[in-house]
């Protein structure tokens, strides 16, 4: 089976729904890449590359440029969601949501409710998330935690290719706001990926490694990190399991809470800073669920709570890295009462 | 006598296996063993199984200590005679070069993975491994896996039937890299897709192995085209009684999340901790593909309609001039082991003990046996 990054992952699971149903749109700045430019329309294939190719195949009234109006952007597609489309929106950095917030907030993810069930929203809102390209603190942010306390909206924060691509198209299927939340650092991780349509179903949890020792729940990015710290520890005769939720809402609660049952011991890392974090739902989870099954207290590795820095050094140290996730490991796995 | 040195290397089970580890020598250094005997227990990624002696012969250096993990091809132990001096051993290890998948060559890696073939207008992956050698007749074998299955089940088969013989996994249409348009999905259906296959790879005549559905489909192409099939081995085969466990069939067809899938999944063996979580995640990657349920569908429903099955092979199997064994596990609990006793006067069964219905992965060593001897003799 082939290779394929994250970014050829989405292209295809994009390329997939457009020709499968005609009420699939894209939407927003830049998506047929390159208008105004020298080159023209395509010339860039979008400012992440996913949507290169889809105006060609598809024309302008499917692949739709808008000016930089975020609220504009969210405001239109969630309209047309409710008037049956499909669209799939961009929200280019996710630290913008500020600026289209009502349209998100207050409007994609209450109409289902406020109109008794006899309306659907069916869209989908890609964005990027995460720090580690020096970007500054207003283009660096992972706030997948903000969009998962509003009920009515379904968040999906993958870590690979395979489920970026099967998640991507559950997300256009879903008759509910879905925000999708691409990590600006994984778009050209490789990993095999079927050349057919598939879809992951939301709430269902990865095991991404089997261990009894301690249970590591690692979101995006950080799955990667969490996974290089268990090979190492595995080297130390600790084993590690490791769970990536896939989707923060709606969220497998089960996978956690069995694992958990059986190690007793759990680390949660997260990219997101600390206060009201997934980091703290998940520890509030197991602490409320699986109290009597804990041999250690819960550990968080997270991002301190501060702005993202800009300097290089200083946005090394903010990020959590396979050491400090190895260290907590090595602290729960080592604790006695 | 150097020659009489041999060595047992880390066996490559399956398409994406790279490594295994170590997790029990069940001989000592130093033992004799016939062939057949169980050495030593690897673990891969996706499964563990135990490592049989091809020949009689003495263990007498073990190189891969217990709980190592290494890559496939390399050494685990040496066999030679016992009065085989220390320093030959040492020689012996010492200039023994473990192959670097890297270094392979393109056409190597080429030749081990699955291709695609047209046939009928179908498009269907297969894989082929061996080819004629000294010790074969000049006829392929043909592995034809059961439902909801795919090549990847004769990875403990394959490799050892394709020692001097050319062998051919197929996947049946709507399963694994097949397309997933299974037409009426009936026996007809997958046994004309499977005669078409042949066509196209220029086989005339093969030794067919099929498990379950697939062992229902070998037998109604031997029933069909008599002459194209050289021998019929048909491990837990459906059609030949009207029982089936439907609720696995319902469980197979409905599990979209982990839990599901493992519950239905135990029932196919004896021992539920040869399901591991890799096998699990296989299946559900093949399950969440566009057009694999309504394909499996299909199929249950036409060839298991109200939880029995309809197709009745036994005249057809029994009146067969082609050489017929049968093979079941003694704990199968999808497909009775009563259907292969209510034929053990008229054709030879084998019946394997701590065996569920896939024998040929929780008892390969002697699923391999039975089927090189059955269609050497």
């Amino acid at each position: 089976m082939a290779q394929k990054t994250i970014r050829q992952a989405l292209h295809e699971a994009l390329v997939h729904e457009m020709r499968r149903d005609p009420r699939v749109v894209v939407i927003g700045e830049d998506v047929s890449g390159g208008a105004g430019t020298a080159g023209g329309r395509d010339a860039a294939g979008g400012v992440l590359g996913v949507t290169k190719g889809l105006i060609g195949e598809f024309g302008e009234a499917r692949v739709i440029d808008t000016p930089i109006t975020e609220s504009a952007i969210m405001g239109a597609a969630a309209g047309a969601a409710l008037t049956g489309l499909r669209p799939v929106a961009e929200l280019m950095f996710s630290d913008f949501l500020g600026v289209c917030f009502d349209q998100i907030f207050n409007q994609a993810a209450k109409f289902r409710y406020m109109f008794g069930g006899k309306a659907r929203t069916p869209l989908v809102i890609r964005t990027m998330i995460g720090a580690g390209r020096s970007a500054a603190a207003q283009h660096s942010q992972s706030p997948y935690h903000i969009f998962t306390s509003v009920p009515g909206l379904k968040v999906v924060v993958p870590s690979n290719a395979y489920d970026a691509k099967g998640l991507l198209i559950q997300a256009i299927r879903d008759d509910d706001p879905v925000v999708f939340c691409e990590h600006k650092l994984m778009y050209d991780l490789k990993t095999e990926v079927p050349d057919e349509a598939y879809t992951i179903p939301f709430g269902e949890a990865n095991v991404v490694r089997d261990g009894d020792d301690v249970t590591i729940v690692a979101l995006s990015r950080m799955v990667h990190y969490a996974n290089e710290a268990a090979e190492t520890l595995a080297a130390e005769g600790i084993e590690c399991e490791l769970i990536d939720p896939r989707t923060t809402s709606p969220f497998d609660e089960d996978s956690i809470l069995d694992s958990v049952a059986r190690t007793g011991r759990l680390v949660i890392v997260d990219e997101a800073t600390p206060r009201c974090s997934m980091a703290t739902d998940i520890a509030a989870l197991v602490a409320d669920k699986a109290f009597s099954a804990l041999k250690a207290p819960i550990r968080r590795v997270t991002a301190p709570h501060t702005p993202v820095p800009f300097a290089p050094g200083l946005e090394k140290l903010y990020i959590p890295d396979p050491q400090r996730i190895a260290a907590a490991v090595r602290e729960v796995h080592g604790y006695a009462r | 006598m150097t020659a009489a040195i041999t060595a047992i290397t880390m066996p490559k089970w399956g398409l994406t296996m790279t490594e295994g580890k170590v997790v029990q020598w069940l001989k000592p250094p130093g033992a004799a063993f016939a062939a057949g005997e169980e050495l030593l227990e690897i673990e891969t990624s996706k499964i563990t199984n135990v490592v049989e002696a091809e020949a009689d012969g003495t263990l007498l250096r073990i190189v891969a200590p217990e709980g190592s993990t290494l890559p496939i091809g390399a050494l685990l132990a040496v066999v030679a005679p016992a009065d085989t001096p220390a320093e030959q051993i040492d020689a012996f290890v010492a200039g023994f070069v473990v192959p670097e998948p890297s270094e392979e060559s393109p056409a190597a890696a080429e030749a081990a993975a699955p291709r695609e073939l047209e046939a009928a207008g179908q498009r269907l992956r297969y894989l082929e491994l061996g080819s004629d050698g000294l010790a074969g007749d000049g006829v392929p074998v043909l592995l034809l896996h059961g439902f909801g299955a795919d090549l990847n089940g004769w990875m403990f088969t394959q490799p050892v039937l394709a020692e001097g013989r050319r062998t051919i996994a197929l996947d049946l249409p709507g399963h694994g890299g097949s397309s997933k348009d299974v037409g009426a999905g009936d026996v007809a259906a997958l046994t004309g897709a499977v005669a078409a296959a042949l066509t196209a790879l220029g086989i005339e005549r093969a030794h067919l192995v099929g498990h379950s559905m697939g062992g229902a489909v070998a037998a109604s192409l031997a029933a069909r085209q008599p002459a194209r099939v050289a021998t019929l081995t048909l491990i837990a085969a459906a059609g030949l009684g009207p029982e089936i466990n439907a609720a696995f069939i319902d469980g197979f067809v409905r599990a979209t999340r982990r839990k599901d899938a493992v519950e239905v999944l135990q029932l196919l063996v004896h021992d539920p901790a040869l399901v591991s979580r890799t096998m699990v995640e296989d299946v559900l990657r093949y399950k969440r593909i566009d057009g694999v349920s309504a394909a499996l569908e299909t199929i249950a429903h036409a060839w298991f309609p109200a939880g029995r099955q309809t197709l009745d092979l036994v005249a057809a199997v029994t009146g067969l001039a082609t050489p017929v064994q049968l093979i079941w596990g003694r704990d199968d609990r999808i497909v009775p082991v009563a259907h292969a006793e209510a034929l053990a006067a008229r054709l030879p069964v084998h019946i394997l003990e701590q065996a569920g219905h896939l024998p040929h992965m929780e008892k390969s060593g002697a699923v391999n046996r039975l089927i090189r001897q059955f269609i050497e003799a």
